[in-house]
């Protein structure tokens, strides 16, 4: 930040940057320094692919065209979005009260696996009635995604264990657990994966409409985007509209003013983890439900850990979570096309550090001064 | 000393920033060995003005020269380079670290090895030469807040600053301290250094500088003036900017029953030790007891056990009969007890919530603020407004941001959502510590409102002025423990003093009697 010397520089004026404090901060700004903190990102990320020897504009084209072009593509990207949604949320629940949940991806893991028990343990037989089943499942995978949250939660608010360390411990045990049942009781005739579930425990898709709306036919879209869409608005009302929320944002905000507040921080440390956590199981849910129809080792590219960067670049708000999951899901799909990893996965990181650093220009206000 | 070349000169300061002017074409200068006086109050830009002198800050336009030299400084080690050193008023040192370690930090030698022994030396021999002594070995955590003003003094001194730049440095200091305190003053400026001394404590500024200039609203409303030649009222006039009258109007005290009543209370400390070791008060409906004491002799404790938010070890607080200790802060929001937090940033208030939000902290679980899920916002929005207008809070709207208000309107909007809950019992820390003028005005109208309404005030506070003021009964704090009650026309400030400083009530009567 310092000037150089200008001497040193002959009679060459030297500017320099300076940051400067903001006072306030307009409404529009946290919205553009996220579009800007993405445009950055694609730039960097066509800088890389233009090294890597490829060309960043087809690259970007492709991306477009694979993941919004047609109704088709736009479907599948809605798929991907769905989870996406659901644990983004969680995470943004989570974050607001500053309590660092890494542990989506895990909780994403329970909530499947509780989901699978109500139809493989079974708990209900295969030929319950289907929303009784859907039900079921939802509870259960809630449940067992909020335990996954009760357990850090609990550590964190009676003997301040650090939530960073236990989520993301607790990530390792989930994936474990799946895949225990999955190779053990589970596994059918010896693969990695439970056999398919009974047609009552699908999540409805748009094709199975297709009798009646034929444009319906080939869209593998289910409810678990209605899941999502509830969930947003449910947590949007409890953030932004209710004394539960208030209390959420004071302990966010100044923990030492909750305690004078009366608030209690123990309770709700725990009830925020917990719900959080049954956000990230519900999306769990969602996806076996609704997608893989049955258990199995790999039902999640790092959804959980997506959340955390959706979650970020929405800035918190549960409606622009649904906006930007979209953006992602777009970004998993599409990358597929173009190369099974590598630069969709660069790509999320780089878009994470560069809404990261945006931050900085939230607080402060970049001048270039002339010396 | 001949007065030949200015120790500092700044010559039409500028500095803006956005939205403020904090320093509006400034003139400063301190000759060679004097204590000039920065007078002003919270905002009029003295800490601003000093930090630019200090390197923290670029001037927009203006000229500084050190000693005859033109300076331009790019950062506070540039200014250190040339001599000037700052003592903030929050301290910048490492806890668990010694005071030779805290001295050094930060400096190219030693490079590798450290000789602490020989540092120590180095460091009792500059202690030895100035009469600031502290034990170069000792944690800084273990020292009293006035030892380690020591300490940052020291570090400016080892660095070679012949300037001092001191930001309300009698702050944190007992009467006693404060004593030595500017002892230490005059054997700096006798070894020819010069001093800029901020305060906004006219009665300070008058005993210590020799010359002083005020600052209002970024602009120096007065520039060098010899204090010689002026008054207390006078330097009040030029700091707020009309006449202040120094007395406040208060009807004689109509006490009612007990309605707070503390019995043997111990407690301990965060750290663990034991703060409060049996503390006995009684507060009755319509009085305020005031609790005079050096900071950090319990009074925080006192206030939290009182409140709910310190578990005590043993004892009752009984709020109209009922005990309530150690139950939580809920519970004496409930039962009406008002807390005006000595920290309004840290606990007093969240800085990124909305000035409207501050506003129900404690009144939101109840109608007409909270239904059963929900909050109404029209009422808040319209309650938030109420309370503005009433207590005069200088904000542009009720959603700027908490943080963003200064400390004055900050200290208004947390008393307005105390009082707006009808106490009956008033706990106030501190309330008007760090405040200007006007805002003190104000704070202590609010208290006598209360204790007129029938209210049971216990008021924590170091300005012995404003205890004598304000109080009906004085309690005096030392250790965690009472040293005596007192009714402040029946006293005098030499007694309140010695019970400061640890001796009992009886003990001085007793003496006293032996006298006569």
């Amino acid at each position: 930040m310092a000037t150089n010397d200008t001497l040193a520089k002959g009679f060459r004026p030297t500017y320099s940057l300076r940051l400067e404090r903001r006072l306030t901060t307009p409404k529009w700004l946290p919205v553009a320094t996220s579009v800007g903190a993405v445009v950055v990102a694609l730039i960097v990320g066509a800088l890389l692919i233009y090294l890597g020897g490829g060309h960043p504009l087809a690259a970007y084209q492709h991306i477009l065209e694979a993941a919004f072009g047609s109704v088709g593509v736009f479907n599948d990207t809605l798929v991907k979005a769905t989870p996406l949604i659901l644990v983004g949320l969680a995470c943004a629940l989570a974050f607001r009260m500053r309590l660092w949940n890494i542990g989506a991806e895990g909780q994403f893991f329970m909530g499947a696996w509780g989901a699978s028990a109500v139809v493989l343990l079974p708990l209900l037989p295969a030929t319950t009635p289907k929303p009784l089943m859907l039900l079921a499942m939802a509870l259960a995978g809630f449940l067992c995604g909020a335990l996954w949250g009760f357990i850090p939660g609990y550590l964190k608010a009676k003997l301040n264990v650090n939530e960073v360390v236990t989520t993301l411990m607790m990530n390792y045990i989930a994936t474990s657990w799946v895949l225990f049942w999955v190779f053990g009781a589970w596994s059918e005739g010896g693969f990695q994966m439970s056999r398919m579930f009974p047609r009552t425990a699908w999540m409805p898709r748009l094709l199975d409409y297709a009798k009646s709306i034929p444009a319906f036919g080939g869209l593998t879209l289910h409810g678990g985007i209605l899941l999502g869409l509830i969930a947003a608005t449910i947590v949007w009302f409890i953030v932004s509209r209710s004394k539960w929320g208030y209390e959420i944002r004071l302990i966010g905000d100044n923990p030492r003013a909750a305690h004078y507040a009366g608030i209690n921080i123990v309770r709700n440390t725990v009830l925020v983890m917990m719900l959080s956590g049954g956000l990230a199981g519900l999306a769990g849910m969602s996806e076996i439900s609704g997608v893989v129809h049955r258990l199995q080792g790999a039902i999640s590219p790092g959804y959980g850990f997506t959340g955390i960067i959706v979650a970020w670049l929405a800035k918190l708000n549960p409606f622009a979570v649904v906006l930007v999951s979209v953006l992602f899901g777009g970004l998993i799909l599409a990358g597929r096309e173009i190369q099974p990893s590598g630069i969709p996965r660069m790509l999320q990181g780089i878009i994470l550090f560069c809404v990261i650093a945006s931050d900085v220009l939230l607080r402060y206000r970049v001048r270039l001064v002339r010396s | 000393m001949p007065q030949i070349v200015n120790a500092v000169e700044m010559r039409g300061i500028v500095k803006r920033f956005p939205g403020v002017l904090a320093n509006d074409h400034v003139d400063f200068d301190l000759c060679q060995g004097e204590v000039h006086a920065l007078l002003g109050e919270n905002g009029a830009g003295k800490s601003t003005l000093m930090n630019v002198l200090a390197g923290l800050y670029k001037p927009e336009e203006g000229a500084i020269s050190v000693e005859g030299k033109r300076v331009s400084f790019n950062s506070p080690r540039d200014a250190i380079a040339a001599g000037l050193g700052m003592v903030h008023q929050h301290f910048m040192l490492v806890p668990s670290q010694t005071v030779t370690e805290n001295i050094i930090l930060g400096l190219e030698a030693p490079r590798f090895v450290l000789n602490m022994a020989e540092l120590d030396k180095k460091i009792l021999a500059l202690q030895e030469q100035y009469g600031l002594r502290v034990d170069p070995k000792a944690k800084i955590w273990q020292l009293s807040v006035g030892e380690q003003q020591r300490v940052e003094i020291l570090k400016m001194l080892y660095r070679g600053a012949r300037v001092l730049i001191l930001d309300e440095p009698t702050a944190v200091l007992t009467p006693q301290e404060i004593k030595e305190f500017i002892a230490t003053l005059k054997g700096m400026v006798a070894s020819g250094h010069s001093i800029v001394f901020i305060s906004h404590k006219l009665d300070e500024v008058l005993a210590i500088a020799n010359r002083v200039t005020v600052l209002r609203h970024g602009r120096a409303t007065a520039s060098g003036v010899s204090t010689a030649g002026t008054t207390k009222r006078k330097l009040a006039e030029l700091m707020v900017g009309r006449d202040v009258i120094f007395f406040l109007e208060k009807p004689p005290a109509t006490p009612g029953p007990v309605v707070l009543d503390l019995q043997d209370l111990k407690a301990e400390n965060d750290r663990g030790l034991q703060a409060l070791k049996g503390v006995s008060l009684q507060v009755r409906a319509g009085e305020i007891l005031g609790i005079a004491g050096v900071a950090g002799n319990g009074q925080s404790e006192l206030a939290q056990v009182i409140t709910g938010m310190r578990k005590a070890l043993s004892g009752h607080v009984r709020v109209n009969g009922e005990d309530v200790v150690n139950r939580s802060p809920r519970v004496a929001i409930n039962r009406q007890v008002a807390h005006v937090p000595e920290d309004r940033n840290g606990v007093g208030s969240a800085p990124s919530l909305s000035l409207a939000e501050n506003l129900i902290m404690k009144s939101y679980r109840k109608a007409p603020v909270g239904s059963r899920l929900a909050l109404n916002r029209s009422v808040i929005r319209k309650q938030a407004e109420e309370l503005k207008t009433a207590f005069d809070i200088a904000a542009p709207n009720i959603d700027v941001q908490a943080r963003l208000l200064s400390g004055g309107n900050l200290q208004k909007a947390i008393l307005a959502r105390e009082m707006s809950a009808e106490p009956k019992i008033i706990v106030a820390v501190q309330p008007t510590r760090g405040l200007d003028v006007g805002a003190i005005e104000a704070v202590q109208r609010v208290l006598l409102d209360e204790r007129a309404r029938g209210t049971a005030i216990l008021l924590f506070s170091e300005e012995l002025e404003e205890v004598m003021a304000l109080s009906d009964r004085i309690a005096v704090i030392y250790e965690g423990q009472i040293m005596g009650e007192v009714k402040p026309e029946e006293t005098t400030l030499e007694q309140i003093g010695l019970m400061m400083a640890g001796q009992r009530l009886e003990n001085i009567r007793g003496e006293t009697d032996g006298h006569e």
